[in-house]
């Protein structure tokens, strides 16, 4: 603490109101408080004194848990902002950061890939098939003799897609599900929690053979619907252990006193505070997915051609791993970094999260 | 304040235990956690010597330090020597120190139901001191369990040896502490908040408990808890507390009579008292600070009702009140004036 | 039945709250798919009392003894197995959904853990604001503002500290957010359920001062749950002493504290150290043996017959009824008989 700090008044401390004395309580008996003058000074004084434990209170929240755990009372470093406390700590993390640059990376490819290549993916000339990587095809050509990078960053968009695109859907169904099952409880509860587990009891590869050779047609919305149906029930879960026990929270009792309604209580009281072990593990099925994906397609059964799609690229490099290793290579390479940095955020998330460590 | 000078029997190291300014700090991510800094006290045989202080106020780690369990990192004792009857405990290597865990100085803690483990019966966990520290097998360990299980007054030791902690309750469960606590017949023991999570009738099964054990061992008795019923009650001598610091010291019946702390007297005018109606209550105004931004001069300044202009540059040091008695306030002569601040008679 | 001489401080006094037979059975089951009874926490077990306008009745007795389950109730964020809490000429257990709204405004409560009962993303504004927004729909954004400040400096908090959220306050002050948050729709009866318990003991007196100058200010009836003693005897007009779910004694404070005839009220009272050194080994002391029975199996006859140093065969044959005995307030206990165990 600086020398500053320790004089400079609080803008709002001049109010004689007091943050927690009780000698200017309106009807409180009197206290043996010194003289006005004097007294107003002391309200400075404890103004200040109360800032202090404010920031302090933002200041330890994220890791110091034991803090919490031992004393149980030292006030102000009981909770902070859970969101604004992970943010201070995620910037300070590595992992963190270059995950998220990746991502950035990733999915700027997707979106705008004529970027970062100006061919197009579908021009092929055979006459290059099979080419090795050299200075002005970085990735070389693959069979059709199409070039090898711009056909990867052109996959990175499928992969991405599916990813998000089950996993929003997910935590959607999870968020609806699992608020139900576990506000009501009860026999919805139960309805919910055995479906869920029949879902959760099919291996999520196993599962995707059975259903999309079942499907006949293979596109992207198909092999979402199939990934959506399989992965719903982990997070639901999750969602309905928040809800479970965000109910028994005192504040949501209070709010019940007060005469809100469910909705009211689901949408500010246990939503907001029940929300973030979802997401975390959200953002860390996003790369499972993904990694999905690309297996139904490796074994056949996923996207088809004429698709770009990751999957399908390994796939056809299976063949070919002794004579051209490339093909393998590139796309592997990118699906492992686009999967593990999700992973790496989702567990960078948990981290800072952690209600324990709050 | 120096112990040793003022005080023929700590330079002789006859106390049982001599604390001498001994600070612990926190070095936590977001800045240092102050949570000791610089407290003496002494503790004899048969002693019973209440550390009285609100939450946060340094008591748990103060106790931790003795005992040698403060989590480094982050905790670090950053001054200080704790002298057991003259040797001191800082100095010794971790195996040395063990050594003087549990079998001469022995903590109680307040959630017994956590600090017990929940996978292994009560009477193989009370044994396990036995086994450990003895080389007991164990037969000989289980029956010591159910000696020990009689001595603290759990009913029907025999038959309860083999049950599970969640199949006692809270105050039996407190009861195994204890007998775990006893077992290997320490020297001192540190109750740290031992009756927080009961009920009073259990409360006071405890607190009688704990005074008749100390009657038969004569071990030293250090009593921490924010409870100053349960100091009255209880307690030779009495430490409060603040911000981590001890503020007044002194025996029970001097501090209850006529407190020497702005802070002593604070407490003692706002807690309500069974044996009186309507009195009123003045409470302290504020908050306690945070132990990372302790307010400079005296830390209790920003609540205090004495407070001058020179208590928010002076740390004021331990005066001598008595012989018996210290007080960390520039102004305790003004403080023993004012005579509404005690306890004792004054209903 | 509860009614007659149970210590009321004045007969004119109007009963705003009476509460009849209440119990509460919390059914225990087994199996998840198929649920099973397996018998029932008997929580509450035949609770009456009256509550008058403007006092303050203290609840109290050990953990587990049904004192929060019996503020649920009344406050119907559980279902009572059977009795009736009459407020308003009307049965509280027997309203329908809509007039529950309106119930909502007269009867509020005050958690005991000031870091739990605030939601930790809204801020003190929100919160405070909350309940005009449920039951008078959204206002102005400056009357909105000035109101919650009102009650803000009611309550001896700053009033620009609005914005803030909950994590920025002590517990003292979160408790005070609480009070203003009960406050706001100007309700007759506040329920406390342990509201200074989990507070640092130099905030206590703070907050029992606030309740105090509150309940004369806004007319307000309290129902001060809590295990501390003292506390109760200091803030309460009568005590109703709990055990395993029934009412043991009950009393207006002297009655209680001086002279009381139940066996496990004399225990309780006898128990509670006193802060005083000078009295230390003076008292009677009646250390109660053994546990609280489970709620779940509670003995037959009289409920405290398994601790109590009276009990003959008579306990465990007849429940002995909460009424009166010769004394100047009604007690459950066959045997009856004032003992002073507080010093004066
Ligand atoms: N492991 C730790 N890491 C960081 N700070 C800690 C740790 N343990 C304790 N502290 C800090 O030390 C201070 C003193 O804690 P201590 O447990 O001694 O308080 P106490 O007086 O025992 O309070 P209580 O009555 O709540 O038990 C607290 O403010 C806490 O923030
Ligand atoms: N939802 C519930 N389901 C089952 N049993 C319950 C439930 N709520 C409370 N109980 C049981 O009912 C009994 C009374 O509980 P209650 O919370 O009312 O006690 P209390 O007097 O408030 O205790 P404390 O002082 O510990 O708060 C206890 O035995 C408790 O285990
Ligand atoms: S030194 Fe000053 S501020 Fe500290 S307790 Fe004494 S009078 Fe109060
Ligand atoms: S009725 Fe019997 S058992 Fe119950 S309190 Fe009275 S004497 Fe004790
Ligand atoms: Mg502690
Ligand atoms: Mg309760």
């Amino acid at each position: 603490m600086t020398e500053d700090d320790r004089t400079k008044p609080q803008a709002t401390s001049t109010d004689m109101t007091g943050i927690d004395g009780d000698s200017p309580l309106p009807g409180g008996p009197p206290t043996d408080a010194p003289e006005v003058g004097e007294a107003a000074e002391e309200e400075v004084r404890e103004e200040e004194q109360i800032q202090f434990g404010a920031e302090a209170g933002l200041q330890t929240g994220g890791t110091t848990g034991q803090i919490t755990a031992a004393t149980g009372g030292d006030v102000p470093l009981h909770q902070a902002s859970l969101w604004g406390d992970a943010w201070k700590q995620l910037r300070k993390k590595p992992l963190f950061i270059i995950a998220a640059l990746f991502l950035v990376l990733f999915t700027v490819m997707s979106v705008a890939p004529g970027l970062f290549t100006s061919q197009d993916p579908r021009f092929c000339n055979l006459s290059f098939s099979v080419d090795r990587p050299s200075g002005s095809h970085w990735f070389g050509y693959d069979i059709q003799g199409c070039d090898y990078f711009t056909r990867v960053v052109y996959g990175t968009r499928v992969s991405l897609l599916i990813g998000l695109l089950v996993v929003g859907f997910d935590v959607v169904i999870a968020i609806i599900l699992g608020s139900i099952a576990g506000y009501y409880g009860g026999f919805l509860d139960a309805l919910v929690g055995r479906f869920a587990d029949i879902w959760f009891a099919i291996p999520t590869t196993l599962g995707g053979i059975v259903f999309l050779n079942l499907l006949g047609q293979r596109g992207l919305w198909q092999v979402s619907l199939v990934l959506v149906v399989l992965a719903w029930p982990t997070l639901m879960r999750l969602m309905r252990a928040s809800v479970v026990s965000g109910k028994e929270a005192d504040y949501v009792m209070a709010a019940r006193a007060l005469g809100a309604g469910d909705w009211r209580i689901l949408r500010l009281h246990i939503l907001p505070n029940g929300i973030a072990p979802v997401i975390v593990y959200a953002t860390i099925t996003v790369g499972i997915i993904i990694s999905a994906e690309a297996a139904l397609s490796f074994l056949g059964v996923g996207l088809q051609l004429p698709a770009i799609s990751w999957g399908l690229m390994i796939s056809d490099a299976q063949s070919r791993i002794l004579t051209s290793p490339h093909l393998l290579f590139f796309p592997a390479i990118f699906l492992s970094t686009l999967v593990l940095s999700f992973i790496l955020l989702g567990d960078a998330l948990r981290d800072a999260l952690d209600p324990r460590l709050r | 304040m120096d112990v040793t000078t003022d005080d023929p029997k700590a330079a002789e190291g006859q106390h049982l235990l001599q604390v001498e300014d001994l600070h612990v700090e926190f070095r936590t991510q977001y800045g240092t956690v102050n949570a000791v800094n610089g407290i003496s006290y002494s503790l004899d045989e048969r002693e019973t010597l209440a550390i009285l202080g609100e939450s946060g106020s340094g008591k748990s780690v103060s106790a931790q330090a003795i005992m040698g369990i403060i989590d480094s990192p982050p905790g670090f004792i950053t001054k200080g020597a704790l002298r057991f009857r003259g040797t001191d405990l800082l100095g010794l290597d971790e195996s040395e120190r063990r050594s003087y865990r549990g079998q001469k100085i022995a903590m109680i803690f307040q959630d017994a139901l956590t600090a017990l483990n929940p996978v292994y019966s009560v009477g193989f966990q009370i044994g396990e001191m036995f086994r450990v520290h003895r080389g007991a097998s164990r037969s000989e360990a289980k029956k010591k369990a159910i000696e020990l299980m009689d001595r603290v007054r759990i009913p029907a030791a025999k038959e309860r040896v083999g049950e599970y902690p969640h199949q006692f309750s809270g105050g039996m469960r407190q009861r195994v502490m204890i007998a775990m606590a006893l077992s290997l017949d320490p020297d001192i023991l540190i109750a740290d908040e031992p009756t927080t999570a009961l009920d009073v009738t259990v409360q006071a099964q405890i607190m009688e408990l704990l005074s008749e054990l100390q009657g038969e061992t004569g071990m030293g008795l250090i009593l921490i808890t924010h409870d100053l019923a349960v100091v009255a009650d209880v307690a030779d001598r009495v430490a409060v507390m603040y911000a981590g610091k001890i503020v007044e010291t002194g025996s029970v019946f001097e501090v209850y009579e006529n407190a020497a702390h702005p802070y002593t007297e604070g407490l003692m005018s706002s807690i309500p008292r069974i044996d009186q109606k309507g009195r009123e209550l003045n409470p302290i105004r504020g908050a306690p600070p945070s132990l990372m931004r302790i307010p400079p001069g005296c830390p209790f300044h920003p609540r205090c009702p004495y407070a001058r202009d020179v208590c928010r540059v002076d740390l004021p040091p331990l005066y001598e009140v008595s012989a018996s008695r210290r007080s960390a306030c520039h102004f305790f002569e003004e403080v023993l004036a004012n005579v509404e601040g005690g306890l004792t008679g004054g209903r | 039945m509860a009614d007659e001489g149970n210590g009321r401080p004045a007969p004119e006094r109007d009963v705003i709250l009476k509460v009849e037979n209440l119990v509460k059975h919390f059914p225990l089951t087994q199996g998840i798919v198929f649920k099973k009874h397996v018998g029932a926490v008997k929580a509450v077990e035949g609770v009456s009392f009256d509550l008058y306008r403007g006092e303050t009745l203290g609840l109290v007795g050990e953990s587990g003894c049904g004192k929060s389950t019996v503020a649920k109730l009344l406050l119907r964020l559980e279902e009572a197995t059977s009795g009736s809490a009459i407020y308003d000429g009307k049965d509280i257990f027997k309203l329908p959904r809509k007039e529950l709204r309106a119930l909502r405004r007269n009867i509020q409560i005050v958690f005991q853990d000031p870091y739990a009962s605030l939601n930790p993303r809204m801020t003190v504004g929100d919160i405070v604001a909350e309940p005009w927004e449920i039951h008078q729909g959204r206002m102005g954004k400056a009357e909105r503002r000035s109101r919650v400040q009102d009650l803000l400096a009611r309550v001896g908090l700053d009033p620009d500290h609005v914005n803030r959220y909950p994590h920025q306050f002590s517990g003292g002050q979160r408790q005070r957010i609480g009070i203003a948050r009960a406050l706001a729709l100007n309700p007759d009866i506040i329920i406390c359920d342990e509201p200074v318990s989990a507070l640092d003991v130099s905030v206590q007196a703070q907050v029992v001062n606030l309740l105090n100058a509150l309940q004369s200010d806004f007319n307000l009836s309290y129902i001060f749950i809590a295990h501390d003693l003292a506390v109760v005897r200091h803030i309460s007009d009568r005590v109703a002493v709990m055990y395993l779910g029934k009412i043991m004694e009950v009393g207006n404070q002297d009655q209680i504290y001086d002279r009381p005839t139940h066996p496990y009220t004399q225990a309780l009272l006898s128990a509670v150290p006193v802060p005083d050194p000078a009295v230390r080994g003076e008292r009677k002391r009646m250390v109660l043996t053994g546990d609280v029975p489970s709620p779940a199996n509670p003995p037959s006859g009289c409920v405290f017959r398994t601790r109590c140093w009276k009990a003959q065969e008579k306990c465990a044959e007849e429940v002995p009824a909460l009424e009166n005995r010769g004394f100047d307030h009604p007690s459950a206990c066959h045997f009856a008989e004032i003992e002073r165990v507080v010093p004066v």
